[in-house]
């Protein structure tokens, strides 16, 4: 992904021009500031802009003019999907729903005056902010990796450029050759993409490369959707791949960007590809806030509120919520309960009890998609998981092949839902 | 009921062999079913989800009286579209290749057979002199006159709504697995979602969806996808 530091300012003239509705604070128009216009952001922005009917000014802070999902980026991978098909543009945000869409970065949050400073310069006033940052690493997690180690070692795990890089490289392996994953430890964003990936990568190794190995390093004793996607690598990919968890060291590695070795207890692997998924924490701006708390942003379940600052709400993978899994249709679905909280707050609206949903689609091989689910409630102490469900090992090939299809129709909904 | 209903349907299927419909309409019953959850059919069937299907076979598209067809439909139907044996079997065979912009999800019948049968069987229900007794009414569910009789709160439809629309588009686009849900009666509404709720219906994300609503939550949301369009 491209990232611009030239401020572009989508349409302030014309939401100028609408008269204020409301005062909040004996300035015009109630503010609202959104930081990152992902599946949190984007989705808070259309909900508030959408349902106050111009009453609320809304600017969306996304430092990328075109957006690529990190959902669907494995499919990438395999082989099943274009970069330009998971890539999204502001401009139905700006045109139709009057958001004020700045390309920039956030640098510097001042939560007295309420106000948030822009790379560019600028300073942007708020009546309430929304930070929606995604992800960002923790140097040293792997030791031998930083984030300048990323084009030997590429994460991949925002989606993009590092998408394209870590592709290219798999496509250059020699014959035979090894692709290794070092995944991250728990909490971290999408909890069952390493393991996508994996099968993404198997799938495109099978047809250009099948003498290749793929070895996992993997700190976790056990992961989302495991038994599922264990039988789905036996049956498409046998002996291709080799997962090591923590009873054989795969929560002790180190790597050397520069001899392209893993180090897995103490045994030195040369490989071909290195996929570094580091440890993740809530992205920067978040700890520029003052809002964290070890490394993510505590947060009220009903409001998706800070525990630390009443003003800011904090979306999808930065923040510390209860039970859902850090994912793109969490934070769609946190976002439409912080945008009718911030309605609530700021014009008087009704406010609904609040309620989530998340399910986490994945794909093993052609037409084979497995799924996991949950509904979630507001508790005082955390978003608290109702029910769920998880797809079954041993499912029939319509069942699968339905499955994959569902998931196709989520990726259309979902990002209509978030860019209109 | 079926001894007559396949006794009509033979004596019809002689009518209409000189037509050339190939299909056997006593396969094609079954085959309808997968049908049933939004097409009626038969004396008195009224429009559901999709159009009620009596004449539709042999005659011209888009015209069943007080139903809302996709621009797509009304499109070919100004353009001269007759929903004969070849239209109605293309169109069966993968709705969305044949028809893109439908409001009809369905993937399709693969099977040229299947699509011949079921085309034979909504061909018992396309000369009105002889109109077929329709197949008794059959809901997937039972629901009490109390349940049915809710009227939804638009307003808060709109809100759970949000729910919905991270995969059933809003604009009533429809991709892969995922079925366009707006402009839907509201009846038929409430009896999808409380028979996905009492896992009638299968998929689990729905089952899960329409698990953690009521009654009232369930009319509010038919309400509010009613008035969309």
């Amino acid at each position: 992904m491209k990232l611009t530091r030239r401020a572009f300012i989508g349409t302030t003239a014309a939401a100028s021009l609408s008269a204020p509705l409301v005062n909040a604070g004996g300035h015009g128009r109630p503010k609202v500031v959104v930081i990152g216009g992902g599946a949190g952001g984007a989705t808070a922005a259309r909900y508030i802009a959408k349902d106050s009917k111009g009453e609320i000014d809304v600017t969306l802070v996304e430092p990328s003019r075109q957006y690529y999902t990190c959902f669907f980026s494995n499919l990438y991978l395999g082989g099943f999907r274009s970069m330009d098909s998971i890539g999204h543009s502001y401009g139905t945000l700006a045109a139709e729903y009057g958001i004020n869409v700045v390309h920039d970065w956030a640098v510097g949050i001042d939560r007295g005056a309420k106000t948030v400073t822009l790379a560019g310069g600028s300073t942007l006033n708020y009546d309430r902010l929304i930070l929606s940052p995604g992800i960002d690493f923790i140097d040293g997690s792997v030791p031998g990796w930083d984030v300048s180690s990323q084009n030997a070692m590429p994460h991949a795990y925002k989606a993009g450029s590092q998408t394209e890089l870590l592709k290219r490289q798999i496509e250059s392996m020699p014959q035979g050759g090894v692709y290794a994953m070092v995944a991250p430890p728990n909490p971290y964003r999408c909890p069952p993409g390493p393991y996508e990936r994996v099968s993404m990568v198997a799938h495109l190794l099978k047809e250009i490369n099948p003498t290749a190995k793929i070895l996992i390093a993997d700190p976790k004793p056990k992961f989302s959707k495991q038994g599922l996607f264990e039988e789905g690598w036996q049956k498409h990919y046998g002996g291709m791949i080799e997962r090591i968890g923590p009873d054989f060291g795969g929560d002790n590695v180190s790597v050397d960007a520069g001899a392209m070795t893993v180090t897995i207890d103490g045994s030195v692997e040369k490989v071909d590809v290195c996929n570094v998924i580091p440890a993740m924490k809530a992205g920067r701006i978040c700890e520029i806030a003052g809002i964290t708390e070890g490394n993510w942003a505590p947060v009220s379940a009903h409001t998706m509120q800070s525990r630390i600052d009443e003003n800011i709400h904090v979306l999808g993978d930065a923040s510390a919520q209860g039970d859902m899994p850090k994912s793109g249709f969490s934070a769609n679905s946190q976002a439409k309960v912080a945008a009718m909280a911030v309605r609530g707050a700021l014009t008087g609206s009704k406010v609904f009890p609040a309620k989530f949903s998340n399910t986490c689609w994945s794909l093993v091989d052609t037409d084979d998609g497995i799924k996991v689910g949950a509904t979630y409630k507001a508790t005082d102490e955390k978003i608290a998981k109702v029910d769920g469900f998880v797809s079954k090992t041993g499912e029939d090939a319509a069942l699968r092949k339905a499955t994959y299809e569902e998931s196709i129709g989520w990726y259309a909904g979902i990002t209509s839902d978030m860019f209109g | 009921m079926k001894t007559l209903l396949s006794m009509a349907a033979t004596v019809l299927f002689g009518m209409y062999a000189s037509t050339a419909v190939a299909g056997d309409p006593e396969k094609g019953a079954k085959i309808f079913k997968k049908c049933k959850a939004c097409h009626a059919v038969g004396d008195g069937a009224k429009n559901k989800v999709g159009p009620q299907l009596n004449n539709i076979v042999g005659n011209a598209a888009g015209a069943v009286e007080g139903y809302k067809y996709s621009k797509a439909l009304a499109a070919q139907a100004d353009a001269g579209l007759i929903w004969d044996e070849t239209a109605l079997s293309e169109f069966l065979k993968r709705p969305k290749a044949y028809m893109p912009g439908t409001k009809m999800s369905f993937s399709g019948l693969k099977k040229e057979s299947d699509r011949e049968n079921v085309i034979a069987y909504l061909a018992t229900f396309s000369d009105t002199e002889t109109l077929a007794a329709a197949p008794a009414e059959e809901r997937e569910v039972t629901l009490s006159d109390a349940t049915l009789s809710i009227e939804g709160d638009v307003a808060y439809g709109e809100y759970l709504a949000s729910d919905c629309q991270t995969c059933h588009q809003v604009s009533g686009a429809s991709d892969g697995g995922v079925p366009a849900i707006v402009g839907w009666p509201r009846v038929e509404f409430v009896y999808a979602m409380h028979a996905y709720k009492q896992k009638v219906r299968p998929n689990p994300v729905m089952q899960m969806m329409a698990g953690g609503l009521g009654d009232e939550e369930i009319a509010a949301l038919a309400a509010y996808f009613e008035g969309l369009e």
